[in-house]
């Protein structure tokens, strides 16, 4: 008897801890209307925040948890853009809509081109991401009469949400969207993450070999987590194409690449939190020190990566999560009679 | 095609090539020896390329002594920032050595905007350099001239070194197994050390020979960046003459689109990039790992 009631005990504090998860979209929101209510003036700033976010997740995804090394990753997320600007503009101005074929842009973006790459893995994979990206920018850019070149994409309007709410000029519909829009990512991708579908892409990063010998399928299973990361990305370029009316190239551009994965190595690259926590701190960054001088802000971004990276595996999620097992050390002793 | 358009794409391509080949050498022989990814490496070619510009009016030294200096002072810096930073990420993996870089990258783009002002900078070249050479049916710019024989003298030495000198043993034994290199007595970390300025120094003469197709800017590390990787993936890493061959093959179908359609040049660059890739996962020339 005491056998089978033995692993029913493990179950309890496992489906505790997945309510307490929900913490983290929660908190999310909270901040989020914190920020809403300390930075009124800046609320551009948070939307562009929010919308990086969904992207940083999606490179959370791919690079972070199945460890896929891609340095391309604007490629979905610039598809993503122009293809919400072309649905505002010949198609139909729901924002919803737009969104929607935005993430499918990115997901077929990331299909075509995964299908083709994904057979190749470290160095080579890492060149191939980056050919495939700059291949796509160079055609964009080449198309100018779709596209619009150097010019980028403008001139489209986007619909009130849901048929009742404008895209006012103070921007507060755009940030509420941007942020729902992001809590709702959040809250997926985080199932999916836990699920036994991102567990494999998990364990394909630790060692592709053993998943393959354990029956596993390592290739149709990248590919899959690829497309849902061009998924992600397209939302999250449809997203700023939507909230900031305009698509350019220099969303499909490689800093736009290497930067995104600066951010979730600054955040932590293994956990979603740090996804986010490293967009708000980058972008908080190049907000201040882009005002003083745009040159301090590539001087104090090189620095903080050199050191992140070598004192600081983890990322800045590590730091907090010190702090959080201290503060509860320190809660325990106080406790303590 | 006219003959005339055909010498003009072979002559640019070939110029074009020997500076690619001339500033990605010494990347690729850092990745083949020390299995690491220096997207930093660009930022050497435009030290020495700034250095270059600055140095003879500076000093009042005459332009070619300008020149030396400026190659020599870009390995001198290149040396701490092996021994002190790269150093730390021959075991990591490959996205940690490319961020690691790209940050040093990027403090480089801040110090030369700090140092030599954010405009393009044009290197003056020596009396030399200037005119043009008759052939007989045309005539070509003598700078093109220069970095081509440039490019193959580096081309050559670079091989007799690894081929025949003792150094160039001990550097492929590093290559082929590092552990037993040390065991058998070959100071594998001065190997590094060298290599790594000695790469950078080649990178500052690239940088220096083709500032009038590529001229310097802060930004010029990171412009010219996926270039440059193009070239060493094409190639293969730590492969000469695969680095020697890919720069060929890249500047000749660049430089061609140029004269032919110029709007699809990069694409087309990048399109024959990615097919060698597909079809040889390790470059033209490169050795399984």
């Amino acid at each position: 008897m005491s056998a089978v009631m033995k692993p029913m005990a493990h179950v309890a504090p496992s489906q505790s801890r997945q309510w307490m998860s929900c913490h983290g979209e929660f908190m999310l929101l909270v901040v989020g209307l914190a920020a809403f209510m300390l930075f009124p003036q800046d609320l551009g700033l948070l939307t562009n925040m929010a919308a990086m976010s969904i992207f940083a997740l999606s490179v959370n995804l791919v690079l972070g948890q199945a460890g896929i090394a891609s340095m391309g990753q604007a490629a979905l997320y610039g598809s993503g853009a122009y293809v919400a600007g072309w649905t505002a503009l010949y198609l139909s101005t729901d924002p919803i809509l737009g969104l929607m074929l935005g993430g499918l842009g990115g997901g077929v973006v990331a299909l075509l081109s995964g299908a083709v790459m994904l057979r190749s893995t470290k160095l080579t994979l890492v060149m191939l991401t980056i050919a495939a990206a700059q291949l796509l920018l160079e055609l964009a850019n080449w198309a100018s009469g779709i596209t619009g070149g150097d010019d980028g994409l403008s001139g489209f309007s986007i619909g009130p949400l849901f048929g009742v709410w404008e895209f006012n000029f103070i921007g507060s519909t755009g940030y509420f969207y941007a942020l729902g829009v992001l809590v709702l990512v959040y809250f997926l991708l985080r199932n999916l993450v836990d699920s036994p579908f991102g567990l494999t892409a998990k364990a394909i990063r630790q060692d592709p070999g053993r998943v393959e010998a354990l029956g596993g399928r390592v290739y149709p299973h990248l590919l899959a987590v690829y497309t849902v990361g061009g998924l992600l990305a397209g939302f999250g370029g449809a997203l700023t194409a939507q909230t900031s009316k305009v698509a350019n190239l220099s969303m499909l551009d490689f800093q736009t690449s290497a930067g995104v994965v600066v951010i979730i190595v600054l955040g932590g690259r293994r956990r979603l939190s740090g996804a986010v926590l490293g967009t708000v701190a980058f972008m908080t960054i190049q907000h201040i020190a882009s005002t003083l001088n745009p040159q301090h802000w590539l001087f104090v971004i090189g620095l903080m990566l050199i050191f992140v990276l070598i004192v600081l595996p983890e990322g800045l999620i590590g730091i907090v999560d010190q702090l959080v097992l201290l503060a509860r050390r320190i809660g325990r002793k106080g406790s303590a009679p | 095609m006219s003959l005339t358009l055909l010498s003009s794409i072979l002559v640019d391509g070939v110029a074009y090539a020997m500076i690619l080949f001339m500033i990605t050498v010494g990347l690729s022989m850092t990745m083949g020896l020390m299995r690491v990814v220096n997207l930093a490496h660009g930022a050497f070619a435009m030290m020495g390329g700034f250095l270059a510009a600055k140095i003879p009016v500076a000093l009042g030294v005459p332009i070619w002594v300008g020149f030396v200096l400026a190659i020599g002072l870009v390995a001198l810096i290149a040396l701490p920032i092996e021994r002190l930073l790269i150093r730390r990420f021959y075991q990591r993996d490959e996205l940690d050595q490319m961020l690691v870089t790209i940050g040093l990258m990027f403090v480089a783009t801040a110090g030369a905007n700090v140092l030599f002002g954010s405009s393009l900078t044009s290197v003056p070249l020596p009396e030399a350099f200037h005119g043009t050479v008759d052939l007989g049916f045309r005539s070509i710019p003598r700078h093109r001239l220069i970095v081509v024989a440039t490019g193959l003298v580096v081309v050559i030495v670079l091989w007799l070194t690894v081929d025949r000198s003792s150094f160039g043993i001990r550097v492929r034994a590093a290559v082929d197994n590092a552990p037993i290199a040390r065991a058998v007595g070959i100071n594998t970390k001065l190997i590094y050390a060298a290599t790594f300025a000695l790469g950078a120094a080649l990178a500052a003469l690239g940088g220096i020979a083709g500032a009038e197709l590529l001229p310097m800017e802060p930004s010029y590390a990171s412009r010219y960046l996926v270039t440059f990787l193009a070239v060493v993936a094409v190639g293969g890493h730590g492969n000469l003459f695969g680095s020697f061959f890919a720069a060929l093959l890249l500047g000749i179908v660049e430089t061609s689109m140029k004269y032919m359609v110029p709007q699809l040049a990069s694409a087309a660059f990048f399109l024959t990039m990615f097919v060698v890739l597909l079809l040889r996962p390790r470059g033209l020339f490169g050795r399984h790992v």
